[in-house]
């Protein structure tokens, strides 16, 4: 495969030169600036480096960046809109969803697409589709009440 | 570098409030570090009223997660009667704050918020006085709120009163501040002042760092610890396009400039190495300390308990941007001790602690494993060598190998109790996990609690709560040992040997909101409590689990934790901290371990080692006591301690077998 020279990311077409192979994370974090996307673990276990692709979470660390050329990229920076911050994001903000607050861009991608497939998840729902995120300050009750209240709000954003 | 003199060129006019070091922070130092500071020796923390009325306050603690830049925040709030969000707090850099020990020891609340409080309330009262001067008003009859100061129909923000004025002020520590009952900021729930930055992706941790013309840094280390390089083959490497490789001694490493490129070339070299021997694994590492150490107890009746080495985990690894220019260093990087990695770079490069610069972007978590500079000695070094800026990102196998753990330990416990629950006699000895809360906060007659040294076979230092965590666990779960050897109420046996009031306030409000008196034995479902003191507060900690009967695979159902650290100055942050505290407790409680043997640590990555998930989160309730009639204490910490022989008691009561272990597997 050739070398990807354009990605989608954010509403916008921007231009890249990357190896087909290089992680998804890296382009974005290292030649496109959006360091918003962490890197937690390199292996898919933390989802620290979670963006939507075609709407859908992804774990950037694991994902070529050759598949994903053409397809629509949301990261964190992306998120809020021109009115304001993701009901999402407010939902974080309102329940006071962090401590050090890295863990948290990928827990709210995260919640943003589970909330996607289910407008109204219950509590275990929200357990068993958050699960694969890890936050090391323990604030899971936490963000599991803001993705109850963005859900209350009709929170798809 | 800043001085006295020279700070209001650097920050404009105004007024500024230099806080002296009050005598324990001097005792702290003990003169050794002070002489090395190149600050006004007296100052801790330093406030900035602008011309424009700006408010900016500058202290050497850091923002971790535990949210101190939004406590401190509130300390000036409150007492120059400012809004929040005309303050700005200035952390952790050593260029432009105060020297500071470190954030560590849950001592940011109770020693640098006060620190705090008496800067901005003695810059309240310079702003009074001159507006009383300037408006030629009776002092008495001025009112200050709300970032503003008025008297009658007159008016004035802070820039229009500071405006043309140069004020300094040395203040001694002694000035009054607001009682807690008279609180209109501190003691309410502040959101986290920059909460906005972090939910939208734009604030940038040490990881997120770049500088111009930067190379990434990747290091060749042993295959196992204490190997050492016998021989080395660059030649692969050194012929990638835009590759370099460093080697000095033991110390091997690339740079390149883009990161997949490092990484090949760090692929790419050859080395051989000269094995060492390794004295022991994770599997007998525990006689290991008992063998090792040099006064090992000898009663028979001693019951041996094991604690495991532990991660951190921080979710952001070590990471480190190093510039040189004109001699002198900067460095960003993620750590808790940022005047500490200042001194080991200035000692490192044989310079002076002026020329090293640390700046300590607000950082992804640290729990105590943060304390060193290995990321930013990484970067200098590499940074020097090849005369370009460079960044070294850890890796999580790196993070989980090369840093530091929790340090594992062997506890012997023996006691006594009286038919009627007194604990008569009671021995405790702790070796290699510390001596932090050995001493019982029971009321015990005869006691004997010994901390022993043991050099530790793999690399430890600090970690949330430090060994109060293995100390209580093992206390707490031996306490219930003796209880069931009479057949008395956990709870009661507690109540009848705590005798100081906080400790039975946080028991009684523990177990009320738990219903301990009232909870139902079913199949297969326990219930526990523990209780603690450390650092200043108090806890108890409450817990139901379940544990399938077949595998032993327990599952916390509900915690609930009471919690006292004096007058609260933040409630829901307190809340989140204590709750968190309890979440990630129950990882040292039931997964979580470093498998290590042959000198490699063989279970690096996350995909080997559990840490607490969603899943796996009970029920967390918690009381907090705000005792507004004792000091603020600090709470990163001591709310971890109760979760673990909570949990194990919980096991024991389902189940009737005693774990004595950490983590609680049988």
């Amino acid at each position: 495969m050739g070398r990807v020279t354009e990605l989608h990311v954010n509403g916008s077409m921007r231009r890249i030169d990357a190896d087909p192979d290089r992680t998804l994370l890296s382009v974005l974090r290292d030649d496109l600036d959006l360091t918003g996307t962490k890197f937690g673990c390199g292996e898919g276990q933390c989802a620290a480096c979670t963006v939507l692709v075609d709407g859908v979470a992804t774990r950037s660390c694991l994902t070529r960046v050759g598949t994903v050329a053409g397809k629509r990229i949301l990261t964190i920076e992306g998120l809020a809109g021109a009115g304001g911050l993701h009901p999402v994001q407010q939902a974080f903000l309102d329940q006071d969803a962090m401590q050090c607050g890295y863990c948290t861009p990928g827990m709210i991608l995260g919640a943003v697409s589970l909330l996607g497939r289910n407008p109204h998840p219950s509590d275990a729902e929200i357990a068993t589709g958050m699960n694969g995120h890890i936050c090391r300050c323990g604030t899971y009750p936490r963000v599991a009440a803001a993705i109850r209240e963005a859900a209350q709000k009709g929170g798809r954003g | 570098m800043i001085t006295r003199r020279d700070f209001f060129a650097a920050v404009g006019g105004g007024i500024v409030v230099l806080i002296a070091e009050d005598d324990l922070l001097a005792q702290e130092t003990g003169g050794r570090l002070r002489g090395r500071n190149t600050m006004p020796e007296e100052v801790s923390a330093w406030l900035h009223v602008g011309e424009d009325g700006a408010v900016t306050a500058y202290t050497g603690k850091v923002e971790v997660g535990q949210n101190a830049r939004t406590s401190l925040t509130q300390a000036v709030a409150e007492e120059l009667r400012a809004p929040v969000d005309a303050i700005t707090m200035v952390m952790g850099d050593t260029a432009l704050t105060p020297f500071d020990q470190g954030t560590v020891g849950s001592q940011t609340t109770p020693r640098m918020w006060p620190q705090m409080r008496r800067a901005a309330a003695e810059a309240r009262e310079m702003l009074l006085d001159l507006a009383a001067k300037k408006w030629n008003a009776d002092r008495a009859a001025l009112h200050i709120a709300g970032g503003r100061v008025t008297a009658g129909a007159r008016s004035a923000g802070f820039g229009e009163l500071t405006r043309g004025e140069k004020l300094t002020r040395t203040i001694p520590a002694s000035v009054a501040l607001t009682a807690a009952v008279e609180w209109k900021v501190a003691g309410t729930s502040v959101p986290k002042v920059n909460g906005r930055a972090i939910v939208t992706g734009a604030h940038k941790y040490a990881y997120d760092v770049t500088r111009p013309g930067m190379l990434w840094a990747k290091v060749l280390y042993p295959p196992q610890f204490g190997a050492s390089l016998k021989s080395l083959d660059a030649a692969a490497a050194e012929a990638m396009a835009g590759v370099k490789v460093m080697h000095d001694g033991d110390f091997v490493a690339v740079a390149a400039p883009a990161p997949d490129l490092a990484e090949r070339a760090l692929a790419a070299l050859r080395a051989e190495w000269n094995p060492a021997p390794a004295e022991t694994d994770s599997r007998n590492v525990y006689d290991y300390f008992k063998r090792n150490a040099r006064d090992a107890a000898a009663n028979p009746a001693l019951v041996p308990y094991h604690i495991a080495y532990i991660a951190h985990v921080p979710l952001e690894p070590r990471a480190a941007v190093a510039e040189w220019q004109d001699g002198k260093l900067t460095v960003w990087t993620g750590t808790q001790r940022p005047f500490g990695v200042r001194d080991e770079l200035a000692a490192l490069f044989g310079i002076g602690g002026e020329d090293v610069h640390v700046i300590m972007p607000d950082t992804g978590s640290g729990y105590g494993g943060k304390h060193q500079g290995d990321a930013a000695v990484e970067a200098a070094r590499v940074a020097k060598a090849l005369g370009k800026p460079v960044k070294r990102n850890w890796t999580r196998q790196e993070e989980m190998t090369w840093a530091y753990f929790r340090p594992g330990g062997l506890i012997e416990v023996a006691g006594k109790t009286a038919p009627d629950g007194t604990v008569t006699e009671w021995e405790f000895h702790n070796y290699n996990s510390g001596p932090s809360a050995l001493a019982s906060p029971y009321a015990i007659a005869s006691r004997k609690e010994q901390f022993h040294a043991v050099r530790s076979p793999l690399r430890q230092g600090s970690y949330r709560g430090l060994a109060a965590t293995a100390n209580h666990f093992v206390r707490e779960s031996y306490m219930d040992e003796l209880a069931q050897s009479i057949a008395m109420d956990p709870l009661e046996f507690r109540l009848r040997n705590a005798k100081e009031e906080r400790l039975r306030a946080v028991i009684l409000a523990a177990s009320d909101k738990f219903g301990w008196k009232g909870r139902r034995k079913t199949a297969n479902h326990g219930f526990g409590i523990a209780a603690g003191f450390e650092k200043g507060s108090y806890v108890a900690t409450c817990a139901e689990v379940s544990v399938e009967p077949a595998s032993g695979a327990t599952k916390v159902l509900r915690a609930v934790i009471a919690f006292e650290c004096g007058a609260i100055v933040n409630p829901e942050h307190l809340r989140n901290q204590v709750e968190g505290a309890v979440a990630q407790g129950i990882g040292g409680a039931l997964f979580e371990q470093i498998e290590f043997a042959g000198g490699k640590i063989t279970n690096n990555r996350l995909a080997r080692y559990r840490v607490p998930r969603f899943a796996d989160m009970p029920a967390i309730e918690s009381v907090l006591l705000d005792r507004k009639d004792i000091v603020s204490i600090g709470a990163g910490e001591t709310p971890i301690v109760g979760i673990a022989p909570a949990i194990g008691n919980a096991i024991f009561d389902a189940t009737g077998k005693r774990i004595r272990r950490m983590p609680l597997q049988a």
